[in-house]
């Protein structure tokens, strides 16, 4: 506790000096925010912004080429034109004048892959101690922290998720608190600093988290929670703090002391923030769904939901994200009822169903994972085409990001992140060939040019060798 | 001798009336030739008693399973695996891998735990694994204990070998294990086989207890086995320079069968290890410098080894969400598709698909992985290519017995298939 307020200082002296306060500001990025109204939280967001700019790409024309849309459309023989970074035209052919012209005979082109669940940046490889910067774990309760402070953007696991067509990806804190900070969404495009990588304009998620790990974590402290009776008590108490801040704000006549908790609890409350609430069994989501609707926010995606398939009605009808592994399952007790049809048995009962990766290996392979789901779907009985199950990697983690006006989908005018595959993509033998992020070309699997070596493999032993 | 083997192998295995079966008209591949298309395979009391073209016979009365359009392979063998050790590795009182407060390390035997009903084997079965090597991880010391060689069989009730091999950690977690640094890992490790030495030899050990309190009599007596050729040395390394240190083991103990498990760094020495005649067990996915000791990890590294002449077999050291024995067939995928990357080095589909059915039998000399005369009748019939995404296990057989179709995993999916009627009673009445 004295460790928050101490943190909290510098903040708070610059929240006065904003308000005709002799002294200056603590920081450049907290004057540049003074609140509009007396009493509203300060929009933190804007403190942290992004400078990603994208890279130049020349005008383009891939034809001769499957597409799998990402919003479960298919185009056989059919050509995109991309240019000044966004998608120019989709059919069965496009106008090629004045463009590259890629020949996609053999070839599939998709859009690029969204992981809504990633810790690269905050779990660099390599995983050793002083990289480890994904999980607070000081309290239950750490919805001040962000991920966006923990990045590494040297992680060699963006490189890799690269060559595995991840064109986007929100980094999340990890599972050991409740509230477990908030999670940004990059662009998957190195830069020196993590704004240089964030997402122009998407929203900043809430990491919360149910089960065994904010129990174990705090109960084998003697803290408080310490079964899932204490996780949800203490998230309800925590949103019933939110809320009474929240009207404090509003009736205040003056600025009211900060409070950075309380401001991303607001957020989610105002619905600028999206919850990713990890959840493993069916039936704490349920008390989630229910915790959620006493205090008027909403989930946007529940993350592993191994048992989604029980209550696949429920997650659908409150219009709830399944964020699931292909078949990850008996690692731990909440996990012990995983099944391989998680994925397509959502998409069968009408969900919406996101293959996500929590795993720098897993993220690597997302079109794998997919398939493996979709294959043992068909087994049971559950028809999926090939082109529908890519909305697990496209549209549907991109409207669990807030993001689907912009990527998700090859469609015109939306951000040409794209890529080319060298075969059907949700067979095992297919790797991407090229990938476009905004339209410029940031990986070509012929062309070593086209391919990150992050600063930390610089001089080792494998430097710049096919991963 | 190969009949005693085989006689040996098949005694885990509770009696059961066994299937004479042939399997006819599918692309069959044997580990031992040329895939033969529209081919058949004959098994007679467990074992294959013919492999052959279109119009090998069948004798009469046998069942005889319509292969067409489908794939007929050895059964899966995982170079390293956890079956019958956990239930649940996050469930401490399920799981058995290792046992940081005994007062033993080398002599513990996993066999002495081995739970056959364990629900991770039947989620596997169903997946065309067959065959398991099963290991025990390092808990006190470095030396982790002795692992075994498992049947995935329903009625499997004994391994098919207990004390199969001693298991090693080396590299930066033996380190840590050994007191916090390499030469203190190679210190235990090579104290550990000195003792065991002078035992073999009849003299009487430097009291080993004073010197090195991980090693008891006892561990030191097991440790002959691994000093007299009679178990394999199973050392989990990444690091370049550490396979190269111990690679030295071979000349300092003519008798020890070294085997590198997971080996990240592998390729870098790949002639070496080679040279050495050093087998590799790997699950061959690592490309990330996880730590230090993995910085060239690249999945071209089992392609690179096997180019080298290294004998390779895929299994998965570390018990994880990740990396599971049944994916097996996906890792062996991605060592074809690595082979299509520009630059990178992969495998053949056969020299794929002989690292997750063929090459651990090798490496423990056991007769299983192949579909030859006299062979051990473990068949899998799949609906496709296996190594492909979409492709599933339709029949095993594991001895000559078939398999149940079924696991834990398939009974929850069945009962709660989407569309189901819930109008009547919950789904705990449906199974």
């Amino acid at each position: 506790m004295k460790k928050y307020l101490l943190a909290s200082l510098p903040l708070l002296l610059a929240a006065c000096a904003t308000n005709g306060s002799a002294s200056k500001p603590a920081s450049a990025s907290a004057a540049a925010t003074a609140p509009a109204e007396p009493g509203q939280t300060w929009q933190a967001e804007s403190a942290f912004t992004s400078t990603y700019k994208p890279w130049p790409g020349v005008p383009t024309v891939v034809r001769n080429v499957t597409i799998y849309d990402g919003i479960g459309g298919r185009i056989d023989n059919g050509a995109v034109r991309f240019e000044n970074g966004k998608v120019a035209a989709v059919g069965q052919s496009v106008d090629a004048s004045g463009a590259t012209v890629i020949d996609g005979t053999g070839k599939f082109i998709t859009p690029g892959i969204i992981d809504v669940h990633s810790h690269l940046g905050v779990y660099s490889s390599p995983a050793v101690q002083a990289n480890s910067d994904g999980n607070e774990a000081t309290g239950p309760v750490r919805s001040e922290v962000w991920s966006l402070h923990g990045i590494w953007p040297q992680d060699p696991g963006f490189g890799r998720a690269l060559a595995g067509g991840v064109t986007s990806l929100q980094i999340l804190p990890g599972s050991a608190d409740l509230f477990g900070g908030r999670g940004v969404t990059l662009k998957n495009v190195y830069g020196r600093t993590a704004e240089d990588m964030m997402f122009p304009g998407a929203p900043m998620g809430l990491k919360m988290a149910c089960g065994e790990n904010p129990k174990r974590v705090y109960g084998s402290k003697g803290q408080m929670p310490g079964s899932r009776m204490g996780n949800i008590a203490v998230m309800r108490q925590t949103w019933a703090k939110a809320r009474d801040y929240q009207a404090k704000l509003r009736t205040a006549k003056a600025p009211i002391q900060r409070d950075l908790q309380m401001e991303t609890l607001v957020g989610v409350l105002e619905g600028r923030i999206l919850v990713h609430n990890h959840c493993y069994r069916a039936d704490e989501m349920a008390n989630i769904i229910s915790l959620s609707k006493e205090f008027g926010y909403k989930v946007t995606a529940f993350h592993h939901a191994v048992e989604g398939y029980k209550i696949n009605d429920l997650l659908r009808d409150n219009g709830i994200c399944a964020a699931m592994w292909a078949d990850w399952w008996g690692f731990k007790m909440e996990s012990y009822d995983g099944i391989q049809e998680n994925l397509p048995f959502m998409h069968a009962a009408g969900g919406c169903a996101i293959t996500h990766s929590d795993d720098p290996n897993g993220i690597q392979r997302l079109n794998q994972e997919t398939a493996k789901a979709l294959g043992h779907g068909r087994a049971m009985g559950v028809n999926i085409s090939d082109e529908q199950a890519w909305t697990w990697l496209a549209i549907n983690p991109a409207k669990a990001l807030g993001i689907a006006d912009k990527v998700g989908s090859v469609e015109k005018g939306k951000q040409a992140d794209l890529v080319l595959w060298n075969g059907n993509p949700l067979s095992v033998y297919s790797r991407p060939e090229m990938v476009w992020i905004d339209g410029a070309l940031l990986y070509d699997t012929n062309d070593p040019a086209r391919r990150p070596v992050s600063d930390f493999e610089l001089g080792q032993p494998g430097e710049g060798d096919r991963k | 001798m190969k009949k005693l083997f085989l006689a040996a192998m098949l005694a885990g295995i509770a009696t059961v009336a066994q299937a004479q079966i042939a399997y006819v008209g599918g692309r069959v591949i044997t580990n031992a030739g040329a895939p033969i298309d529209n081919g058949v395979v004959v098994v007679t009391n467990g074992i294959i008693s013919a492999v052959g073209p279109a119009g090998t016979a069948v004798p009469a009365g046998y069942k005889v399973i319509d292969a067409k359009g489908k794939w007929v392979t050895p059964g899966l063998f995982p170079g390293i695996s956890q079956f019958g050790l956990a239930d649940v590795a996050g469930v401490s009182n399920s799981n058995d891998l290792r046992a940081a407060a005994a007062p033993m390390t080398a002599s513990l035997a996993a066999e002495s735990t081995y739970n056959p009903a364990e629900v991770t084997i039947p989620v596997a079965r169903v997946e065309g694994l067959t065959t398991a090597v099963v290991s025990p991880i390092s808990g006190r010391g470095i030396f982790a204990g002795q692992g075994m060689i498992v049947s995935l069989a329903e009625n499997a009730r004994q391994p098919l070998r207990g004390a199969a091999f001693q298991y090693v950690t080396y590299g930066e977690q033996g380190a840590s294990i050994a007191g916090g640094s390499r030469p203190a890992a190679w210190g235990e490790l090579t104290h550990g086989l000195e003792e065991a030495t002078r035992m073999q030899r009849g003299k009487a050990p430097v009291h080993s207890q004073k010197r090195d309190p991980r090693l008891t009599p006892e561990d030191i007596e097991v440790l002959t086995l691994v000093v007299n050729s009679v178990q394999p040395l199973l050392v989990h390394v990444e690091r370049a320079s550490d396979i190269r240190q111990l690679l030295k083991l071979k000349s300092m103990y003519p008798g020890l069968q070294l085997v590198l498990v997971s080996a990240d760094e592998g390729w870098l020495v790949a002639d070496e290890i080679a040279r050495a005649k050093v087998p590799v067990i790997t699950h061959g996915m690592d490309n990330l410098p996880r730590s230090f000791q993995s910085t060239a990890a690249t999945m071209s590294n089992v392609g690179r080894l096997v180019a080298a002449g290294v004998t390779v077999a895929l299994g998965t050291p570390d018990l994880g969400g990740s990396f599971q024995p049944r994916l097996l067939p996906q890792y062996a995928g991605n060592m074809v598709a690595q082979a299509r990357v520009p630059g990178a080095v992969g495998l053949s589909w056969d020299q794929a698909f002989a690292t997750i059915s063929r090459n651990a039998a090798i490496i423990f000399n056991m007769p299983n992985g192949v579909l030859k005369k006299g062979a051990p009748a473990d068949v899998v019939l799949w609906s496709g290519d296996p190594l492909e995404l979409s492709t599933h296990a339709e029949a095993v057989l594991i001895g000559g017995q078939e398999q149940p179709m079924e696991s834990r995993q398939t009974k929850l999916a069945r009962r709660y298939l989407p569309g189901r009627d819930r109008s009547q009673l919950p789904e705990e009445y449906s199974r």
